[in-house]
């Protein structure tokens, strides 16, 4: 193991102890959404395949390439919409009765 | 590869560690519902962020990447929107396999890279990529076959066949084998590598085939926390520091709601990957066989008994999602707190199909969060309720999983819907839960059952109501 690697690893075991401290203050409401907003984080993923599909000694056939980045690019976008869709259904408390043309 | 501690920070470094604190924020602002909104989209301004600097590097293939995104916004947007809210979890489900399986495609590229310079990769560089690759395949087969038990393309009862755990162990121990090859750099570790790629594929697949539908919330975690490992680890084969952060944040959080999900049905998670339950069943499902002394009633009865209680509490479970219910029972409860009588939900972790699911459906319906409870708030509740209106939720509310020491389910904590004064059982016939275990509830003398769609059941209580 190179020093380099153990560095990463010493970021890498802080940000899990970051991550759980985080989380473990999500209410059990938000699980659903919780899911889905890391779901999109790990989108950053997006990055290393820009990275590895675009450099100019690209290891693979462009075909490659794109599916590499198309996945990763689907898991960003669709992730981050979700949540979004997700958490604007998420009110408090009413407290005027509703107006009759709430609904579509 | 060791940095010179000289060399000025770059640009690029800079932006993903302002990357790194947006995705912290972000998901500390979701530890209420009021900020969570903002926090979703700090996370994604960072991720915007990160992209934008990853993109001014100096990339080539600008064709290649600029349509590939732009189709993967388009389809991701598209579909997300789209989406009903009861086929959420098919559809995380979805996108956390296409993370896994570009962190798989990552590693690969970084390793064919080197072989292609004809050079030898590091063991640091080898070992990383085996574990993207590995874990990422994995997670992304997994989420395939999730998705596909989700969306009942395939039957969400487990599949077993005999040998099951030998031959995922023996295909296991060939992933290990493939993985020391490929760090010890013997001849032909290419081949290695894809063996070991095309290896972790089926595992993917034969390990979420014998977990049945009701364990997906374990499941659907758990793939979460690879997907996020799998990201970290090709920050480690890249060298980039916002790829392990933001993996490691993912794997915290996956691995930690795997957790919670496990303790709620009062099993391990080895217990629910490797089938235990499964094996249990159809010993359990004979004993079921017995005969039932039910009260059936009709929606007017129940419409009668919910217009004369002073509290309800209502327990949705999966069926609720199944008949797409969650609108109608928002109707009923406007219709009951009208006249002035209080309507509370009961949430157990487990109901549905991922973590959280049935607040995601209930929100969509306009039920406000503050009237949704979990199990530990709302279990003392039950008690004073008149009547506990269960809509499609079956084994979290089995009294045996509290009395019973010979029940499968046995020490699983539950919701107390016994403890109140009427129960009310919507369901679509007598056919026995997930588990295929009996459920004393539906004998209790203070149990009356509505059959039917739940959907069809709760407007024709809500007719009632509105008739009285």
């Amino acid at each position: 193991m190179t020093a380099h690697l153990l560095t990463e690893l010493t970021i890498f075991i802080l940000a899990v102890f970051v991550g759980l401290e985080v989380i473990s203050k999500v209410p059990t409401t938000l699980h659903t959404p919780l899911m889905s907003a890391t779901n999109a984080i790990h989108g950053i993923v997006l990055v290393g395949a820009i990275l590895v599909a675009g450099a100019a000694d690209a290891p693979f056939a462009p075909v490659i390439g794109f599916v590499l980045v198309l996945l990763a690019s689907l898991n960003v976008f669709g992730g981050y919409t979700v949540t979004e869709r997700m958490l604007q259904m998420f009110r408090p408390r009413v407290q005027a009765p509703k107006p009759p043309a709430d609904q579509p | 590869m060791p940095a010179a501690d000289t060399t000025p920070a770059s640009l690029v470094d800079i932006a993903y560690l302002i990357t790194a604190i947006c995705f912290i924020f972000g998901l500390r602002y979701l530890s209420s519902p009021k900020t969570a909104r903002l926090g979703n989209r700090i996370s994604a301004v960072g991720m915007l962020i990160a992209v934008v600097a990853t993109l001014a590097q100096g990339i080539v293939n600008w064709w290649v990447i600029g349509s590939a995104l732009a189709v993967g916004a388009a389809i991701g947007i598209i579909s997300a929107q789209r989406v009903k809210m009861t086929a959420m979890p098919q559809m995380v489900a979805i996108f956390n396999g296409a993370g896994g399986g570009a962190a798989a495609l990552v590693a690969a590229g970084e390793l064919l890279k080197v072989y292609g310079a004809n050079g030898t990769p590091t063991y640091d560089v080898s070992f990383t990529s085996m574990l993207s690759a590995v874990i990422g395949a994995i997670s992304f087969a997994g989420s395939i076959i999730a998705f596909l038990k989700l969306q009942e393309v395939m039957t969400g009862r487990p599949i077993t066949y005999p040998g099951q755990q030998v031959v995922n162990a023996a295909i296991a121990l060939a992933i290990l084998v493939c993985w020391g090859m490929v760090v010890a750099n013997a001849p032909n570790a290419i081949d290695y590598f894809w063996v070991a790629l095309g290896a972790s594929f089926a595992l993917g697949i034969l390990f979420v085939l014998p977990i049945g539908g009701a364990d997906m919330p374990v499941v659907i975690s758990l793939l979460n926390s690879f997907t996020g490992v799998a990201a970290a680890s090709t920050g480690f084969v890249l060298g980039n520091n916002v790829l392990i952060i933001s993996g490691a944040l993912v794997g915290a959080s996956g691995t930690l709601l795997t957790v919670l999900m496990g303790k709620a049905m009062n099993r391990s998670v080895t217990n629910v990957l490797f089938g235990a339950f499964g094996a249990v069943k159809p010993a359990a499902a004979g004993a079921a066989a017995k005969t039932h002394n039910v009260r059936s009633v009709s929606a007017d009865d129940v419409a009668a008994m919910l217009a004369y209680a002073n509290e309800v509490i209502v327990v949705p479970g999966y069926g609720m999602a199944v008949a797409q219910a969650q609108h109608s029972i928002r109707e009923l409860a406007d219709q009951l707190e009208k006249k002035g009588i209080e309507v509370k939900y009961a949430i157990h972790p487990v109901a549905g199909r991922m973590p959280g699911h049935m607040n995601v459906l209930l929100a969509e319906a306009n039920v406000p969060y503050t009237s949704l409870h979990d199990m530990d708030d709302i279990n003392p509740e039950f008690e004073r309720a008149d009547v506990a209106l269960v809509v499609g939720a079956n084994d979290v509310t089995n009294p045996a999983a509290r009395e019973d020491k010979d029940s499968p389910i046995y020490g699983m904590p539950i919701l107390n819907v016994d403890k109140a004064h009427n129960v009310v059982v919507l369901k679509r016939s007598m056919a026995s839960g997930f588990a295929g275990i009996d459920n004393p509830l539906y004998d209790d003398p203070k149990t009356v059952m509505l059959f039917g769609d739940a959907k069809k059941s709760i407007d024709g209580i809500v007719a009632g109501v509105k008739a009285l």
